[in-house]
């Protein structure tokens, strides 16, 4: 299933954005601070009421959906994440089967998804540990196992990248294009455009709440866009931005 | 949720077990269970009026308040929340004190509908917007909260010197023998209650993280934030009306808990109604037998016993900090 957004403004943050997604593929949210891109994300994935416009997810607007129904389907990875209480690292992967068991334990399967989706994010060697003892780059994988064990045909993630070092950003962005090419649409709010321009497939550029750019890497992100929306001079050279002081 | 989970249940159940027994057989004077049983007094009235009445209120109201605790502090993501967080302990002790200033006699239904009363304020103010968050949940409990114990401080300040006595008689909380018929209906409310409760601990798993973490797994968190308060209310507004305030069991029983088997809901609801029970259990215990014939109030030996577990969980916080 896809998106299909018209004229979706909010109370802040978002004031009129209109595209379509396809069914897979890695879309990268881009822009400024206070551009809109939580909020677009927090309303394509059914958190942010009641918004203006309209927000199709397959052929329902979000707000219809049983929210038990939309999360067997869409994935969120949320910004920030505090946890008060000593769930374990693989607790917290098993709480994206929540949506798929009817009862008071986890199947077998359940087990089974939670464990590869550890697997392939490189968390296994923490699944008993104290998920606050963790680092946050290491936090911050175990959300995105926790997502991948929703099994969802759509991910949403809110800047996947901020707490990650170098080697693990790579990884990251490497996965998720992966699960693109599997047929997984993933939508990704980043602020490395080089990022975006290695990996996605589609880049949406917003300013001010509106869709300033939309379209394939290297022709949204053109230095005149980037000196437009982020006031930044920049270059573009063997397919990699050079910013200018 | 594995096998190995269950070891927490069933320590905490033997626990329970142990107490449940002994705690009637333990007190001032020697009661002969052969004559309690045939009838004979003074043994019979001691075991079965004075004694197992009160045992038995003790486990029902350290199981209520210990799950209660649970449910706040997983709704509010707040480990320090209590039973009396939110405010409606402190409308059951204004229907409590109002009840001594003016000489009635039926301060325990008195109390229960101050607690009524806050509770459908509390739920009045924070659905006020479309959906209702733990944010405003906790905002409109804490300022009832606060205007109800400003009330008492009021009355208490018209009162009499023997209202004002009895007064603070009664806001430290204490257990004494009741009916058998009012310990009857209060466990047809707490059982049942807790059991709702415990069958939603994998939604309360996940709004222990977050609301949209709950929302975005398919939990509709306003409807369960709903759910939670009205239901720790019942139980602590019916607990609170019968004892009074007694503070620290919400408190103690969770994280004692949680640090020792972890923060699964689906451990923790039913240890902490097991070891709850027990725990109170013991602390009234403690109340009437430590200086005989005198009792120390209950909520002293909750709290002496709370207090340095307080401060030792405010260290292993700060030292977590820095992890």
């Amino acid at each position: 299933m896809s998106y299909r957004v018209e004229r979706a403004a909010f109370s802040y943050g978002l004031r009129d954005a209109s595209f379509e997604l396809a069914h897979s593929g890695l879309v990268a949210v881009a822009g400024p601070n206070g551009a809109g891109k939580s909020t677009l994300l927090g309303i394509m994935a059914g958190l942010r009421h009641p918004y203006m416009g309209s927000c199709v997810y397959g052929e329902r607007e979000v707000r219809d959906w049983r929210r038990r129904d939309f999360a067997r389907r869409v994935a969120f990875l949320p910004q920030m994440f505090r946890l008060e209480f000593p769930f374990t690292a693989e607790q917290v992967v098993l709480m994206g089967r929540t949506p798929f068991g009817g009862g008071w334990f986890e199947s077998p399967d359940d087990f089974q998804f939670a464990e590869s989706a550890m697997r392939v994010t490189d968390t296994l060697i923490f699944r008993e540990r104290d998920f606050r003892s963790l680092s946050g780059g290491e936090r911050q994988r175990v959300v995105l196992a926790s997502a991948l064990a929703q099994r969802p045909e759509t991910l949403l993630l809110d800047e996947p990248t901020t707490f990650l070092d170098l080697k693990h950003q790579i990884s990251m962005y490497r996965l998720l294009a992966e699960l693109a090419r599997e047929g997984i649409l993933i939508v990704s709010v980043t602020h490395d455009l080089n990022l975006a321009l290695q990996f996605a497939d589609r880049v949406l550029v917003l300013e001010q709440g509106r869709i300033a750019a939309d379209g394939a890497p290297a022709e949204a992100l053109t230095p005149h866009l980037i000196d437009r929306v982020f006031g930044v001079r920049a270059s573009i050279y063997q397919g990699r931005l050079h910013y200018e002081g | 949720m594995k096998g190995s989970q269950t070891r927490p249940l069933w320590i905490s159940l033997a626990a329970l077990i142990v107490v449940a027994f002994a705690a009637p057989l333990i007190g001032s004077t020697h009661v002969d269970l052969k004559r309690a049983f045939a009838h004979v007094s003074p043994d019979y009235d001691i075991f079965f009026f004075a004694r197992l009445p009160r045992v038995l209120l003790s486990l029902l109201a350290g199981a209520a308040l210990s799950i209660t605790g649970v449910l706040f502090q997983c709704m509010l993501r707040d480990p320090l929340a209590e039973p009396y967080t939110l405010g409606v302990s402190a409308g059951a002790s204004v229907g409590a004190v109002l009840g001594i200033c003016f000489g009635f006699r039926w301060i325990g239904l008195l109390s229960l509908a101050g607690a009524a009363l806050v509770l459908s304020v509390v739920l009045a103010i924070a659905l006020q917007g479309r959906r209702l968050s733990s944010f405003t949940l906790l905002l409109s409990g804490v300022t009832m909260n606060s205007m109800a114990l400003a009330f008492i401080m009021f009355l208490n300040s018209i009162a009499s010197f023997s209202q004002s006595f009895a007064i603070a008689r009664w806001l430290m909380g204490g257990i004494d023998a009741v009916e058998y018929s009012t310990i009857a209906w209060l466990a047809m409310v707490v059982v049942p209650v807790s059991m709702v409760v415990t069958l939603r601990a994998r939604q309360w798993n996940l709004l222990s993280v977050g609301e949209e973490w709950a929302a975005s797994r398919g939990v509709s968190t306003g409807a369960l934030t709903v759910f939670g308060y009205v239901a720790g209310s019942v139980l602590t507004g019916l607990i609170t009306s019968l004892t009074g305030p007694i503070g620290f069991v919400g408190l103690i029983v969770p994280h004692a808990l949680r640090m020792r088997f972890g923060a699964d809901h689906r451990t923790l609801l039913p240890a902490s109604f097991l070891a709850g029970a027990a725990f109170l259990c013991v602390c009234d215990t403690l109340s009437r037998t430590v200086i005989a014939p005198t009792e120390i109030p209950v909520g002293v030996i909750t709290a002496l016993a709370g207090g340095p577990f307080f401060i030792w969980l405010l260290r292993s916080r700060r030292r977590s900090l820095w992890l």
